[in-house]
Formats: C-alpha cells, sequence, structure tokens
C-alpha cells in the first residue's frame, strides 16, 4: 500500500511538473504581449520592464528561473493587478472556490445516492420515470444555462414576495452559497443518480442479497446494510473526475453569480494575457486536481478492499 | 380380383421409402447479421428512433437550414435590435425630418402632452410654463414611472421658464416610454413633477425604406404608406443580427465540433490501442504508460492553454485549435477500451484459425479485431458526441471557444445571458438547441448501446 502511494505520488509530480512546462510553453508562444498595451510607450521603458519581469532573459534561463520559482512555491507578481502576488489571489480566492467545490460535491454525492437508491425501489413507477427524465434534463443542459435560469426564478422570487429571500448574485453569507453550489453539483448528481440506479438494479439479483432474503432479514435491513452499502462504491469512482468537473463548471457558475472565487479570476487572467496569473493558477489547479484524482483512488481501495492496488 | 392388387403380407412391395421432411428443421426466417440485429433493436427502442429522428433534423437544420433562410448571420438591421420573435414589423412611411421651432397647432395648455405623433423619428413634447419654475428637467425611463421610482435617463436641462418644449431624437425604439417632467424653482427645488407615457410608432422615410431594400423604388412609395421590415422569424439578437440565420450557422460550428473531435480522436485511439493490443508485452506497457499519463493531464485547463498558446489570426474562426486539442487530449480513454478489447479478441479460437491459414497482423486487426469491436467503438463515438458540444458551448461561453463574428451555440449563450431580463429570446433559443441537440445523442447513444453491445446493455 505505502509502495504504490509512493508510486502514484510520483507520477502525480510528473504530470503536474509536465503541466507547468506546457503551460510555461504556451504562455511564451502567445502571440500578443502583456506590455503591448500604452504601459510600454518608448523603447527605454519597455527595455526596463522587460529586465523587471525578467522577459529579456534567453528562454532557457526564464524556464529555469520560472521552475525555480515554482519549487520555492512563488508564483511570482501580477501583470495587470498592481503590486499584487499570484500566491496572494490563490490563497484569497481559492478558498471561496474550495467551499464552494465542496458543498456541490456533497450535494452531488448525497443528491446522487438518494435519487439513484429511490429510482431502484420504486422501478418502473411514478418516482421513477419523474426522477429519471430529470436527470436526463440534467445531464442535457449546460450548467451556464441552469445557472442563468435559476438567477432569472431567484429575481422573479425576490419579486413575488417582495422581499430579498435568497441573494441572487454574490458572496458573503450561507444563502449566497446555497443556490450557486446546487447549480454547481447539479450535472455530477444526476450522472451519480444514474450510476446508483444501474448498480443499485444489479446488486438486487446477486447471490448474497437472495441469502440475506433466505435469512429472513427485514427488507429495510437488505436495502440499506447489504444493497445501498455495495452499490456506493461505484459512485465513489467516478468522485474523481467529478471532482475535475465541479472545479471547472466552478469557472461558469462564479462568473454567473458574479462570486469572488478562483475560477473567476482564472478566466479574467487568461482574457487579459496576465502571463503570471495564468501560469500560476494553471499549475495549482493542475496540481490539485491530479492529487485529488491520487486521493480518491486510494481512498477507494481503502473502502473496497477487493480493489486490487497494483 | 383382390388377389391380384394386394401383396402378400412381408413382401417388399408393402414398403415405401419415407421421405424425409427436411423442410421442418430448416429456420423460419432469415438468419440476421449482427448490424441487421442491432438495426432491429433500435427500431424497436422508441425513445432511441426519436432521438434519431432528432439528430437528423438538426443535421437538416445545420446543412440545408442555410440553404433555405439565405439571411447573413452577420448582417445587421439597425431597424430590429433585440427583437423578440413575432415583434411588430409594421413601419409607417413619413416625410423626412423637418426641425421644429417648439411651435404647435392645437394646445390645451393643461398638462405634459404630445405636440405632435410620436416616432421613432422624434418625440415632440409641450408643456405649460409652471408658476415659480426657473428650470424644468426632462427624463426618459422604459420602466413605468410613479412618485418613488426613478425617473430614468436624464434627457435635457432647460433654463429659464421661456422654453416650454422638448423634442427627444435619442436612440428612439417602437416601445413605450416614459417621460418624466420635473419643473425646479431657483434654489433647486421641484414644484412641479408630471409623467407622460409615450407609445412610440415606428417610421420610416421613403429614402430608408429604399435604402434598406424595404421597397423597390421610390415611386411605389406613398407617405402614410405601410411597409414591413424585414422578417426574422426567431427575432434578433443585441447587434440587431438574425437570430435564425446565427443558430444556423452556429450550428455548424457546434456540431462539426460535436461530429468530427469525437470521430478523429475516436480513430486515433483505435489505431494507438488496438497496435498496444495486438504488439503486447512491453510496448503494450510503454504505450498504456503514456495513454495513462494523458488521461491525468486535466482537460479543461490544458484546452484552455492550447487555445492561447494557438492564438487566433484575424479572419479566423478558432474552431480547428479546439478540434485539434480534442483530439490530442482525448484519445486515451477510447484507446484503453479498444484495447482491452483487442487482448481478449486476440485469444478467441477464429483467431488463432485464421493465423493458421497465414494471415498477417494488418488482417487480422483490419478483418476481425476491429469489425469486432465496431459496436464499442461506436457507442463510445455516440457519447463522446454530446460531451464535445458540451466542451465547444462551455469554452466559447467563457470566452475560449470560436472568436466573436463566428457564431456558435455557446458564444450565443454569453451574449444572450447578458441581457437575460429584458430579451430572454437570445439565451433562450441557443440553450434550447444545446440541449435539444445533448438530450437526442445521449438518448440514441444509450439505446445503440443496448442495441449493439450485449455486456454493456443498461438495467433499465
Amino acid at each position: 500500500m505505502l509502495r504504490y502511494t509512493l508510486k502514484r505520488l510520483f507520477q502525480g509530480l510528473i504530470t503536474v511538473w509536465f503541466i507547468a512546462t506546457a503551460t510555461f510553453f504556451a504562455m511564451h508562444n502567445v502571440p500578443g504581449d502583456p506590455l503591448a498595451n500604452d504601459k510600454a510607450a518608448t523603447e527605454e521603458i519597455r527595455a526596463n520592464l522587460e529586465a523587471k519581469y525578467g522577459l529579456d532573459k534567453p528562454l532557457v534561463q526564464q524556464y529555469l528561473i520560472y521552475m525555480g520559482n515554482i519549487l520555492r512555491g512563488d508564483f511570482g507578481i501580477s501583470f495587470t493587478q498592481k503590486n499584487r502576488r499570484v500566491n496572494d489571489i490563490i490563497a484569497e480566492h481559492f478558498p471561496i472556490s474550495a467551499i464552494l467545490g465542496i458543498l456541490a460535491v456533497v450535494f452531488a454525492g448525497l443528491g446522487g445516492v438518494l435519487w439513484g437508491a429511490l429510482t431502484a425501489l420504486y422501478r418502473n413507477r411514478l418516482p421513477d420515470i419523474i426522477i429519471m427524465f430529470l436527470v436526463i434534463l440534467g445531464i442535457s443542459v449546460p450548467s451556464f444555462v441552469v445557472a442563468a435560469i435559476s438567477q432569472l426564478a431567484l429575481v422573479n422570487l425576490n419579486d413575488a414576495v417582495n422581499f430579498s429571500l435568497l441573494p441572487v448574485a454574490g458572496w458573503g453569507t450561507v444563502w449566497h452559497m446555497l443556490v450557486p453550489s446546487l447549480v454547481l453539483g447539479l450535472g455530477t448528481m444526476a450522472y451519480l443518480t444514474r450510476l446508483m440506479r444501474s448498480s443499485m438494479l444489479e446488486i438486487v439479483n446477486s447471490d448474497y442479497i437472495r441469502t440475506a432474503k433466505a435469512k429472513g432479514l427485514p427488507p429495510t435491513r437488505i436495502f440499506a446494510n447489504h444493497q445501498m452499502r455495495n452499490a456506493i462504491l461505484p459512485v465513489v469512482t467516478v468522485l474523481g473526475p467529478s471532482i475535475a468537473a465541479i472545479t471547472t463548471g466552478g469557472f461558469v457558475v462564479e462568473l454567473v453569480f458574479a462570486i469572488p472565487g478562483l475560477g473567476r479570476y482564472f478566466v479574467q487572467a487568461v482574457q487579459q494575457l496576465d502571463y503570471t496569473v495564468i501560469m500560476g493558477t494553471t499549475v495549482f489547479y493542475g496540481a490539485f486536481l491530479v492529487f485529488m484524482v491520487i486521493v480518491v483512488d486510494l481512498l477507494y481501495g481503502w473502502i473496497d478492499p477487493r480493489v486490487r492496488l497494483e | 380380383m383382390a388377389e391380384s392388387t394386394t401383396p402378400a403380407p412381408g413382401s417388399p412391395d408393402q414398403f415405401t421409402p419415407l421421405h424425409s421432411e427436411r423442410e421442418i428443421h430448416a429456420l423460419t426466417r432469415p438468419s440476421l447479421s449482427y448490424w441487421q440485429d442491432a438495426w432491429v433493436r433500435l427500431k424497436s427502442n422508441t425513445r432511441a428512433l426519436i432521438s434519431l429522428y432528432l439528430v437528423l433534423g438538426l443535421l437538416a437544420f445545420t446543412v440545408i437550414g442555410p440553404m433555405i433562410w439565405t439571411v447573413d448571420p452577420s448582417a445587421q438591421d439597425v431597424d430590429q435590435v433585440s427583437r423578440p420573435p413575432g415583434a411588430d414589423r409594421a413601419a409607417r412611411v413619413v416625410e423626412p425630418y423637418k426641425p421644429w421651432d417648439g411651435s404647435v397647432a392645437v394646445v390645451d395648455g393643461e398638462r405634459l402632452q404630445l405636440a405632435d405623433t410620436p416616432t421613432n423619428q422624434a418625440v415632440r413634447l409641450i408643456w405649460p410654463a409652471a408658476p415659480g419654475a426657473e428650470s424644468y428637467w426632462i427624463y426618459r425611463n422604459i420602466l413605468p414611472v410613479d412618485e418613488n421610482s426613478a425617473k430614468g435617463l436624464p434627457l435635457i436641462e432647460l433654463f429659464g421658464n421661456g422654453t416650454t418644449h422638448f423634442e427627444d431624437r435619442l436612440d428612439l425604439a417602437p416601445r413605450i416610454y416614459y417621460y418624466t417632467l420635473v419643473a425646479l424653482d431657483g434654489t433647486g427645488v421641484p414644484v412641479h413633477r408630471e409623467t407622460l407615457a409615450v407609445d412610440v410608432k415606428r417610421v420610416v422615410t421613403v429614402e430608408e425604406a429604399v435604402g434598406r431594400g424595404l421597397a423597390d423604388s421610390a415611386e411605389d412609395l406613398l407617405v402614410s404608406d405601410v411597409v414591413h421590415l424585414a422578417l426574422h422569424p426567431l427575432g434578433t439578437d443585441y447587434l440587431g443580427r438574425d437570430m435564425l440565420a446565427r443558430l444556423m450557422h452556429g450550428a455548424r460550428v457546434s456540431l462539426f465540433i460535436g461530429i468530427f473531435a469525437p470521430l478523429l480522436y475516436v480513430l486515433v485511439g483505435v489505431i494507438y490501442g488496438s497496435a498496444a493490443g495486438f504488439v503486447g508485452g512491453q510496448t503494450d506497457q510503454a504505450m498504456m504508460r503514456f495513454a495513462d499519463f494523458v488521461v491525468a493531464l486535466p482537460f479543461l485547463l490544458f484546452m484552455i492553454l492550447f487555445k492561447i498558446a494557438f492564438g487566433i489570426g484575424p479572419g479566423e474562426s478558432g474552431v480547428m485549435p479546439m478540434l485539434v486539442a480534442m483530439v490530442v487530449l482525448l484519445w486515451p480513454s477510447t484507446s484503453r477500451l479498444v484495447r482491452g478489447q483487442i487482448l481478449q479478441i486476440r485469444e478467441e479460437g477464429y483467431i488463432s484459425a485464421s493465423r493458421l491459414l497465414g494471415a498477417r497482423a494488418g488482417y487480422l486487426i483490419l478483418r476481425h479485431m476491429i469489425p469486432n469491436t465496431m459496436g464499442v467503438i461506436l457507442v463510445t463515438v455516440t457519447f463522446a458526441i454530446p460531451s464535445a458540444i458540451f466542451t465547444e458551448a462551455f469554452l466559447s461561453f467563457i470566452g475560449m471557444g470560436v472568436a466573436p463574428p463566428t457564431p456558435s451555440w455557446g458564444s450565443m449563450c454569453n451574449d444572450g445571458i447578458k441581457t437575460m431580463l429584458t430579451t430572454p429570446h437570445e439565451l433562450i433559443f441557443p440553450a434550447l438547441l444545446i440541449s435539444i441537440t445533448v438530450l437526442a445523442f445521449n438518448l440514441l447513444g444509450d439505446g445503440m448501446r443496448d442495441a449493439l453491445d450485449a455486456r454493456m446493455r443498461s438495467t433499465e
């Protein structure tokens, strides 16, 4: 187990190194130039600015400096936001994205397991049909559309009661978090519901359920202890990719709901060609996603010892 | 008599050979090939069949649509900006604008009122002088105004009590405006306030009508004729571009990426996976290690990086970089799947038989292995299409997709979401199309999986 963990961590590190390198060279391939605006009015100013940001050095040297800084955990200073370190931007805004993401994962996980179990229990009856219809809708409608529609609904709701029941956008209180995290988790919830349902239905026909029935166990106990517990396992495997989906989905939700999370800053930085912020956040996001997948894999091996970790 | 016809008991003449009835054992219906069987299954699945028709309809919308509805998707109709579908298109022909000096034929002098028919050429207001007023302010709002609500856009401040008329020519659209007049005394305290709702009518001059192609020649038009502005069945967007044409051309981008990207990366995955699976051993291990590495890369981050690094020159749509990025990043999952299938098939008896007959590697792969994994591959493609459409829409939505003049459903949503509260049709149509397309391909994928692949058959 330890050997496996170390191996996975090593592989993860290589992936992160590749992401950092790819980001660096991608950034230097960009046709735009962060100093192209009015900042570099004369050749002299331009040369000074280039020297300040180290843009006058050869590419290999720039790369080495950059990697050295990353190893020391220093992502540099933003090009467009004056005197703001990328580390500060991440430290300030990532927690917001993280809270949003964790809430979304919780919603998606709980909702998916619950709805999936319910549909399996009421197979081919009205609750099943209604939930599965909603699930197909949830899979087919893009998150930005859901976000926009729910915002529209909130506006109308607040209008109807003539009182600000739930905030339409922004960040701050628990009420601000509720709707965005639900929207963010919706797609994953739909996907998990589907997975849970089919895994529940598969288990109904297994030998150990028949044994449990033959033993005379009450149906509720069979359902909760035998069926649900085993059906959850496949759901755990897709949590890794789900975290990735929710993290990137956060870009859109943060944009629509005006939440000051890291995702919104990332999108902004990309649009403004803020080199250091793009590189910093990409490496950060990349490392985060790679290690989340590893954690989920390790977790899965721990939950289900049958999974052979090679 | 009887003795001559009846043979003696036990003689060979008593026996006639029995005809074997082969027909009974013959198959009662012709045998079906794998694909025929799959088609029969798919046909019996109503949901999948409806989705198939929907997909065909969408393809027709994309391919044939622009031939029927030949409106230029980037042409702007300045008369109709952000118009919802079914908006009134009638416009009365009037004489060219003439300046106004504030004189008016009939005035009862009681209230704030219109001096002339309000048109999108000009709205002319006149009011009686308020006692004690030193200056007047005129405001315009598109929402109803009462005592407490905002008065809207301040149009002008008129000093002195002499001028009691105002002509508004500022960007008028055919709709209801609420004009508010506020009279202030010398110290700036309001002494009088009045609001007037004005229903502005659309007019065009003869010159404009001819210039915009609403009439053939100036001779055909008389003042007070009614002409109809260009038809936009699904309305126009915030720049006055035809929504239907944009949706059709946007469908080209969305479906092009949605269909070609999966086809290409599945092809790459099939080649890579079948090569790895067929060769096996160390090479297989190394190839799969590389595939694992690519899988571990965060997909959307790399899509965005790709997008930035490629850069989009003027006049380019940015579709190609997106396509390339998808192919480069998404092939490994298919290659894993195909490799697993090939590894299984490699051990089958018919492969050994074929090998024994002298078949070479290329023949074995192309003739036996790939056709036998075709079902799985097709199902993968069908499920990859909706996710590719999603990815395109997502990237275009955050502004990382196709470059502006080129429409795509995602970028149309991005434009539409900004004016969602006032003109929801700009968001609803592209959003609806994305949803229907993704839904259709998802349901079709379910049906294909049930029809083509017995092992993956869903428990529904």
